[in-house]
């Protein structure tokens, strides 16, 4: 039994399906279904397949060179492609900076960037956090000072995901720290390729490279890498997280594992019989596909919130809070649904001489994937962040 | 029930708490990790040297003719600094089964080296199929030539990629479920037809895929009594589940320790970010967790070589389960509580999550503990 969207709305999932299905290649598929990292060219592959089919940068309208989806469009779309095994979108760049450019930049700075953006000619990363500014970000310290027509910017950023792939940076700097912290912070966008920064990988629990610390030293971009006005950063920055949250909930990945987690769960024997003839299994698979379901009705109703009055509510925070909740109870269900094949570390990852898998095909990357999940209730504002923020609405 | 410590198991904690400081920092245990072996040989002579692989191992063969309780604070010790040296099959579980099963012959051959630290053992018990039921046994023995030879595939055993011996469950007679007809045998794992596999776990120890293809083991290696090594596995297994309560009881507290400290220092908004009481209500479970697991580690310990099955059972399943819920929440809180550094691999609080993720699937998960636990 599925949640029932009215015909026009399934029509287009169907198209969405189909599309996918003919266009994906097969080994991409493979590793987004076994929570393994798409390679740069796998995720650069997808992103030109889309914009051929004039599906990328699905939450853009058409003046941009966006689908021009209605948002309910647009959550089918999510939705369903990750449902199919298509690699997610990587937010820093349509999600996140191109929302911001199409605020707040100038005609020249849309123009620019928001085409390039779309095919991913620019793959972005985001430069916020820093080593004394995680949560507290409005507490940044790297610098940027004006020197005739350039940027001077020295200090260090962490947590930049993906910058060991990416070709452009959009970051906040201090440009004034006399008065609140909030108000001398500045968004600035550039390359990569220049003197003075320097990359280094910071591996996590799984042994993946997926983030990196950044170092500016004494780093020189023209004046014209200023979007909007200086010292409104924290604005855009703003406006720019809560894209972040709305995307985050991966109602679609969630779905996806779902359905992994019950055909593993009929496969695995206890026994004799499949883990699902067990009534623990039924109970716990059930309640967790209801509170998947809770969620996606949920994002249903923030959309129809937000085209009611064009921003979204408080609901916004519950998609993340949740959203990562049911992600991480995923990847839980299926380590114990793999049982002690969930103990050997996928080879992957640094440590098998041969190719062949231990245990079920789909077992391997169990462990990695539990823990690289551990992540998503702390990204993106922290899980306790989002709800002081629910607490702030409630007028606590 | 016994809450303090006797004046050897103070003198061994002592020893082993100061090895771990001592031997075993972050950068060592890196080091460790990224040798050929991922564990250290120079350690496990020094464990010998110091009488750790022996605590239990008669006086006559070299040991100290120990408790299971004097064993729990070396594995405690243990726990806390994530040692990665095949302690847990080799001494717990090898040495364990040998001392209660083995012949005069088998004790004189194998004791002394193990507690002299000159052999390691893995238990090659469970197969691709068996999950957690320890008595689902295909892997035949066939009496032959005045001895036994072995087919079969034996799943994730664990300190089996670097055993010197294998102490293989096969099945003589009976039904694949059945817990008559299973028999252990002692084979040197450089035995013709022994197949290895090897490799790490998440908990960066290793484990290994097994097959036995016409293995030949002379009727001396039969390790107990023929087609009656049921209740041997069952007390092994209840053994092996004890240990893990000992050591993720070291474990949970030394993660907390982490973890309190970072947020009494780590300052976001102007101030430490343990004074935010959404953080300190987590740190306050996973202090209240931690006092839970110590207690079923007081039962485990007063229960693990009991000889009343049933009751032994009903302990060790109840101490397992409650481990597995006091790991998650302070390994996964401690990760939380962290923030971003706390995912990382240079950070010790990702590794003590790994080491109780993989805990949890060793030698029974929560469902299966629960449920032994709810038919007792």
């Amino acid at each position: 039994m599925e949640l029932q969207y009215p015909a026009h709305v399934r029509a287009f999932a169907d198209e969405v399906r189909a599309f996918t299905r003919g266009n994906l290649p097969a080994e991409t598929r493979e590793r987004v279904i076994r929570n393994l990292r798409v390679t740069r060219d796998q995720q650069i592959d997808w992103q030109r397949k889309l914009c051929e089919r004039g599906w990328a940068c699905p939450a853009w309208p058409k003046e941009y060179g966006g689908p021009g989806f209605t948002p309910l469009q647009r959550h089918v779309f999510d939705n369903v492609t990750q449902e199919e095994g298509a690699p997610a979108a990587i937010p820093f760049g349509e999600s996140m900076i191109a929302p911001v450019i199409m605020a707040a930049g100038s005609a020249e700075q849309k123009a620019y960037y928001l085409p390039k953006i779309r095919t991913m000619e620019y793959f972005f990363c985001q430069g916020f956090s820093e080593p004394g500014s995680g949560s507290d970000l409005a507490s940044l310290r790297t610098s940027a000072k004006l020197e005739g027509d350039e940027w001077v910017i020295n200090g260090q950023k962490m947590w930049t995901s993906m910058a060991h792939h990416a070709n452009m940076i959009f970051m906040l700097v201090r440009t004034d720290s006399s008065g609140k912290p909030q108000e001398g912070i500045t968004m600035l966008v550039f390359s990569l390729d220049r003197p003075g920064i320097t990359i280094r990988p910071i591996i996590t629990m799984d042994e993946g490279h997926h983030t990196n610390e950044v170092f500016f030293d004494n780093v020189r971009v023209p004046k014209s890498a200023l979007i909007g006005e200086a010292n409104k950063g924290w604005n855009y920055a703003k406006l720019l997280l809560g894209h972040e949250r709305t995307t985050i909930a991966r109602i679609g990945q969630s779905r996806r594992q779902l359905r992994i987690l019950k055909d593993y769960a009929a496969s695995e024997l206890e026994d004799g019989a499949p883990l699902i003839a067990q009534q623990r299994w039924r109970d716990r698979i059930a309640a967790v596909e209801i509170e998947l379901m809770a969620l996606e009705v949920t994002a249903l109703r923030s959309i129809a919130i937000q085209e009611e009055k064009g921003a979204p509510g408080v609901e916004a925070n519950l998609l993340k809070v949740k959203g990562s909740e049911i992600q991480q109870k995923m990847t839980e269900l299926l380590m114990d649904a793999a049982g002690p094949y969930a103990i050997p570390f996928d080879e992957e990852h640094g440590f098998g001489q041969t190719n062949q898998s231990i245990g079920p095909d789909l077992a391997a990357s169990l462990a990695p994937n539990y823990l690289s999940t551990r992540v998503v209730t702390i990204y993106g504002g922290s899980n306790e962040i989002q709800r002081n923020i629910v607490a702030k609405t409630l007028g606590l | 029930m016994e809450f303090k410590l006797t004046e050897t198991q103070s003198l061994l904690q002592e020893t082993a708490l100061r090895l771990m400081r001592e031997k075993y920092s972050f950068e060592q245990r890196k080091q460790i990790l990224g040798s050929a072996k991922g564990w250290s040989q120079a350690l496990w002579k020094e464990y010998a040297e110091l009488g750790l692989l022996g605590v239990e191992i008669d006086e006559e063969f070299g040991g100290s003719s120990g408790s299971f309780g004097d064993l729990a604070v070396v594995l405690e010790a243990f726990g806390r600094g994530l040692a990665v040296e095949p302690f847990l099959s080799t001494v717990v579980i090898g040495a364990g089964l040998i001392s209660s099963a083995g012949s005069a012959d088998q004790k004189k051959a194998y004791l002394s080296k193990i507690s002299e630290g000159k052999m390691t053992v893995a238990f090659a018990l469970g197969e691709p199929g068996s999950r957690f039921a320890p008595h689902r046994i295909s892997t035949s023995a066939k009496a032959a030539n005045g001895g036994f030879v072995l087919n079969g595939a034996k799943a994730v055993v664990i300190g089996g990629n670097d055993a010197d011996m294998l102490i293989a469950a096969a099945r003589i007679a009976g039904a694949e479920t059945a817990r008559e007809g299973l028999s252990l045998f002692l084979i040197d794992a450089k035995t013709k037809g022994v197949d290895i596999r090897a490799y790490r776990n998440t908990d960066e120890r290793g484990a290994a895929e097994i097959t036995f293809e016409q293995v030949h083991a002379p009727a001396g290696a039969l390790l107990g009594p023929p087609g009656g090594a049921a209740d041997l596995i069952d007390a092994a297994l209840d053994r092996a589940n004890a240990a893990l309560v000992c050591e993720t009881t070291g474990a949970i507290d030394a993660v907390n320790d982490l973890t309190l400290d970072y947020i009494k220092t780590r300052v976001q908004f102007g101030r430490p970010i343990g004074k935010f009481q959404a953080l300190q209500h987590r740190m306050a479970d996973m202090a209240m967790t931690a006092q839970l697991a110590r207690s079923m580690m007081a039962l485990a310990i007063d229960y693990a070589n009991s000889t009343d099955a049933a009751a032994r059972a009903w302990a060790i399943s109840a101490a397992k389960v409650q481990i597995i819920q006091s790991a998650q929440i302070a390994g996964r809180g401690a990760i939380q509580l962290h923030g971003g550094i706390g995912m990382t691999l240079e950070y010790a609080a990702g590794h003590y999550l790994r080491r109780m993720t993989a805990m949890e699937k060793m030698f029974g998960d929560y469902d299966w503990h629960l449920t032994r636990f709810s038919r007792a």
